[in-house]
């Protein structure tokens, strides 16, 4: 067996689980625990270095890192993770003297970049201080993109959104409004150094069956949300119906609450455990009255009188075959209904494009060829991020393509290959201060999660822009905080010191270490451990051969606490606490 | 020490015992010992053998006296019975609970100073009586509650911390139960769990006096260059016997029996078998056995192993005829029969 290479900053990444899963592995303990100390500002801007929109991430961020956090797998429940970053967005100082400084001399570099949603912001937060120029072109007279005309207000206040957007604009970059780009060609004859496409995946997804266009009241979710946003659409009818049970499907739903609907009923093809949409967001759907129709396969719109009435339905029994999902019709059924809402997903749509230009499109999805690591299309120069490149993702993913991109652009512009990519660093130092007395909170605190305390239904009805989640209280945070596990903190251990003495073993309350003769393979010791490392999702540590029996250390990753009680048994240091610091690279900013 | 308290976590995937539990619910409180004390490891395989043998804790008694060693019954099976006695006294103890209940596990807990020196006529005594007891000898050779003094059991030449020699010859605690007549006699290292655990198994199912000396390093004051008790001399000395396998009743193997392996079969149904004996050694022969670890001390090797088990013999409750119902479940009539009764036991005597 090789030992395990802790060197490798991968190695410990992994081990902060939520980090390893946040697409641009924000460092969230570290967050968490300067929330912890009071100090909400620095949070923010720790936040702020990876994920540039705290704020709005804090509201109506996707939480790839909660079903990975560690605590889910000791208690069950996540550590609020989201809401505890709101909690410094909501809590910080002024912090626009803490904003990378755009220098006053220009590199002549000259970036276009398409689109103002996230990806594109990311990048002109990213290039901004270092002396580029860039331009944003934006078809709609606001930026935010879809953070502004998708997400409602009673998620998202457009005081916080401004406030995050102003941030990057206000670096100086060249906004120009209601501008759509009618031809990539066209831009690119201007003479930009590099072209960013972060239009997103703007088109709505169509259902086309018999009674689609004999009808007003059927609309397609995401330009509905847009029209709400900007005051084209003010109300709707009171029986609503939202086809598709994604993200969309939940804004569009609590929307209609808001603007009159009084029977609103969300519609899946499939049952509960293949939704789309996130469980909280389900929950919160269902605690404002909304009923969610599972096993319901649309057929044709009822119209009478040029009037839409109701919507026929096949109800479906779903067997699974072979691994292979099966429907079964059991009836066909009408719900009646004044209006319905299509949200069942979004499309790219590059008619802008000149498929002559040297931008290659696959042929089976019409979609621009972008290589994954550097987001640069087949034309040198081009590069795609967020919903563009791929199709949808989340805000999250968007930034994380704007860090990546930006690094491209800037390599391309100062002639380095892109695929050239900066290394991951990492800082690895002791958490000890004394004794038993560590640079962390070490001790297991047992508190269930926090419950975001929502708006009273009365109250938040009345407007669309009423935000529903109050954000925690003081007291929540403070338990909240303690919750975290501290898994960047990190248990180090060097064989040279150990003279077996078991104290480890038999003081670690989980059992996830073990001394033990070398085996064939990793998978034969995971079996032979003070308790079986069933879960290969996790590491397992191994040691080099030990002084003493040339036995090794074996640590399972899996439910480690970070309780640093090891480290506090062990009379020789030879397990420590150590502080670990992911150091991510960006734009002009290598990791060492 | 800690400066927290265990967290009430544990891994999902920790083993249950017949009684449902895990190794976790027979922990006791946290130690306050040093850091890397064997003591704690003693503990740990304490609560591995507790746990591997279904013993209920509430069915436990676990006495002590004073020491380091004598701290670690509080860091053990929390729910269990428990007396803490005077220095060197917990052989009287242990009797006195032992001839009062007999339906109890009895684990004494001691440490060289405690047995070889203050109580070493209390050991000689409950040899000789058999109490049915698994008695825990944790010898590390030097006084570490006081800063380390050389301990009854510190060998010749092994050097304290200053680096100053012993010249007084010690007691070895093994050949002192065998002269004795102890009927269970090991000698294990609180650094190899997989011998010890298996020792102590059977120990706690011998009827009579089980008598286990654990070498366990003073990490503090004896586990130096010089030490003869530390945890490298005792890896680099260690001569270990036939490794043992405990084999309770409910798991009996009734394949056929390897040659190798020498059975013996304890009063209660279960087995011990001692596995790939390369010599001639016998466990049941108290003669070779204390020639054997008198051989190999000669060399400076420390034997290791289950040395001598003898389950004819007879216990405590067998030589003094005891009761065969604990006191405590004795109905009060029985107990205490009343003055006619009284007096016709002393017209007997007149």
């Amino acid at each position: 067996m090789e030992p395990t290479n802790v060197s490798d900053p991968r190695y410990y990444h992994k081990v902060v689980d939520c980090q390893w899963a946040c697409p641009a592995h924000t460092n969230v303990p570290e967050y968490i625990r300067l929330i912890a100390q009071g100090r909400y500002t620095d949070s923010y801007m720790l936040n702020r270095v990876s994920n540039v929109f705290p704020g709005i991430l804090g509201r109506t961020c996707d939480r790839p890192c909660e079903p990975a956090c560690r605590r889910g797998r000791v208690d069950g429940k996540p550590v609020a993770i989201c809401r505890l970053k709101r909690v410094a967005a909501d809590l910080r100082d002024d912090v626009r003297d803490r904003l990378p400084q755009v220098p006053a001399k220009k590199n002549g570099k000259r970036v276009a970049l398409v689109g103002a949603g996230p990806s594109s912001l990311t990048v002109a937060n990213d290039l901004m201080p270092l002396g580029y120029e860039c331009v944003i072109y934006e078809k709609l007279n606001q930026a935010g993109g879809l953070m502004r005309y998708n997400i409602p207000a009673f998620r998202l206040p457009h005081s916080v959104l401004d406030e995050e957007v102003d941030n990057i604009l206000n670096m100086g970059v060249d906004i120009r409004y209601g501008t759509p780009v009618a031809s990539l060609k066209g831009l690119l004859d201007e003479g930009y150094d590099a072209v960013f496409i972060g239009s997103g995946a703007p088109k709505g997804k169509e259902l086309d069956i018999p009674g689609r266009w004999d009808s007003k009241t059927v609309h397609i979710g995401i330009e509905w949300l847009g029209s709400v946003h900007f005051g084209h659409i003010e109300k709707i009818e009171p029986r609503v119906l939202i086809i598709g049970v994604g993200n969309t499907a939940m804004d569009c739903c609590r929307t209609s609450k808001r603007l009159g609907g009084t029977d609103i009923k969300v519609i899946a093809r499939r049952s509960r455990q293949y939704f789309k949409a996130s469980p909280w967001e389900l929950e919160d759907a269902e605690e404002e009255g909304i009923e969610i129709v599972e096993n319901h396969a649309p057929k044709r719109f009822v119209v009478e009188q040029g009037r839409l009435v109701g919507m026929e339905f096949e109800r479906l029994e779903w067997t699974e075959e072979g691994g292979r999902q099966k429907s079964r019709v059991l009836e066909t059924v009408v719900i009646p209904c004044d209006a319905v809402i299509l949200a069942i997903g979004q499309e790219n749509a590059f008619p802008w494009i000149e498929r002559d230009i040297g931008l290659e499109f696959d042929p089976k999805w019409d979609m621009p060829i972008v290589d994954k690591q550097t987001f640069q299309s087949t034309r040198p120069g081009v590069f795609f991020g967020g919903d563009a490149a791929w199709g949808p993702e989340n805000i999250i993913w968007a930034v994380e393509h704007g860090h990546q991109a930006a690094i491209s652009i800037h390599n391309h512009c100062q002639g380095v290959p892109v695929t050239e990519r900066p290394p991951d660093g990492m800082n690895l130092v002791s958490a000890k201060l004394g004794m038993h007395a560590w640079s962390y909170h070490n001790d297991y605190n047992p508190s269930p999660r926090a419950k975001m305390q929502h708006e009273e239904l009365v109250k938040r009805f009345s407007d669309v822009s009423v935000e529903v989640e109050l954000g925690f209280t003081p007291e929540q945070t403070a338990h909240e905080v303690q919750r975290c596990l501290n898994c960047d903190i990190e248990t180090h251990f060097t064989d040279r010191l150990c003279i077996e003495c078991d104290a480890c073993i038999d003081v670690c309350p989980v059992n996830c270490l073990t001394i033990a003769p070398e085996r064939g393979s990793e998978a034969e010791l995971r079996e032979h451990l003070s308790a079986p490392a069933t879960n290969a999702a996790q590491a397992l540590y191994v040691s080099p051969p030990l002084p003493q029996t040339k036995r090794l250390m074996l640590k399972d990753e899996d439910i480690c606490l970070h309780c640093g009680l090891c480290a506090e048994r062990c009379p020789t240091a030879a397990w420590d606490m150590r502080k670990f610091d992911l150091i991510r690279p960006y734009a002009g900013r290598s990791a060492s | 020490m800690t400066s927290i308290l265990k967290p009430p976590v544990i891994h999902p995937s920790l083993p249950k015992n017949a009684l449902g539990l895990t190794r976790r619910d027979y922990e006791g409180a946290m130690s306050t010992l040093c850091a890397g004390c064997g003591h704690d490891s003693v503990t740990a395989a304490l609560v591995q053998a507790f746990w591997e043998l279904d013993v209920p804790p509430h069915r436990a008694a676990k006495m002590s006296g004073i020491g380091c060693s004598s701290k670690t019954t509080a860091y053990f099976m929390r729910q269990s019975h428990g007396f803490n006695g005077v220095h060197g006294r917990m052989p009287s103890l242990a009797t006195g609970a032992n001839a009062a209940n007999r339906d109890l596990v009895y684990v004494g807990v001691s440490g060289d100073g405690d047995s070889l020196s203050i109580g070493l006529g209390q050991l000689c005594h409950a040899i000789r009586r058999s109490v049915n007891l698994l008695y825990v000898l944790e010898n590390n050779g030097v006084y570490g509650l006081t800063k380390g003094q050389f301990s009854a059991s510190a060998d010749v030449g092994s050097t304290s911390k200053k680096g100053e020699a012993n010249e007084q010859p010690p007691i070895d605690p093994v050949l002192l139960a065998l002269s004795l007549g102890a009927t269970f006699v090991g000698r294990s290292f609180s650094g190899d769990k997989a011998q010890l655990v298996p020792i102590l198994k059977a120990a706690l199912r011998h009827r009579g006096f089980a008598f286990v000396d654990v070498i366990s390093p003073c990490v503090s004051f004896n586990d130096h260059v010089g030490s003869t008790k530390s945890y490298r001399y005792t890896r680099e000395h260690y001569e270990s016997l036939a490794p043992v396998d405990f084999v309770p009743v409910r798991q009996e193997i009734t394949a056929a029996q390897d040659a190798a392996v020498t059975t013996v079969r304890m009063h209660d149904g279960s087995l011990v078998r001692f596995r790939k004996t390369d010599d001639t050694y016998d466990p049941t022969d108290r003669d070779a056995a204390y020639a054997h670890v008198r051989k190999h001390q000669e060399v400076g090797e420390i034997v290791t192993g289950l040395l001598y088990i003898d389950e004819d013999a007879r216990d405590l409750h067998a030589l003094n005829h005891t009761a065969t119902t604990p006191l405590v479940d004795l109905p009060y009539a029985d107990l205490c029969p009343g003055n006619t009764a009284l007096q016709a036991l002393q017209d007997e005597y007149r």
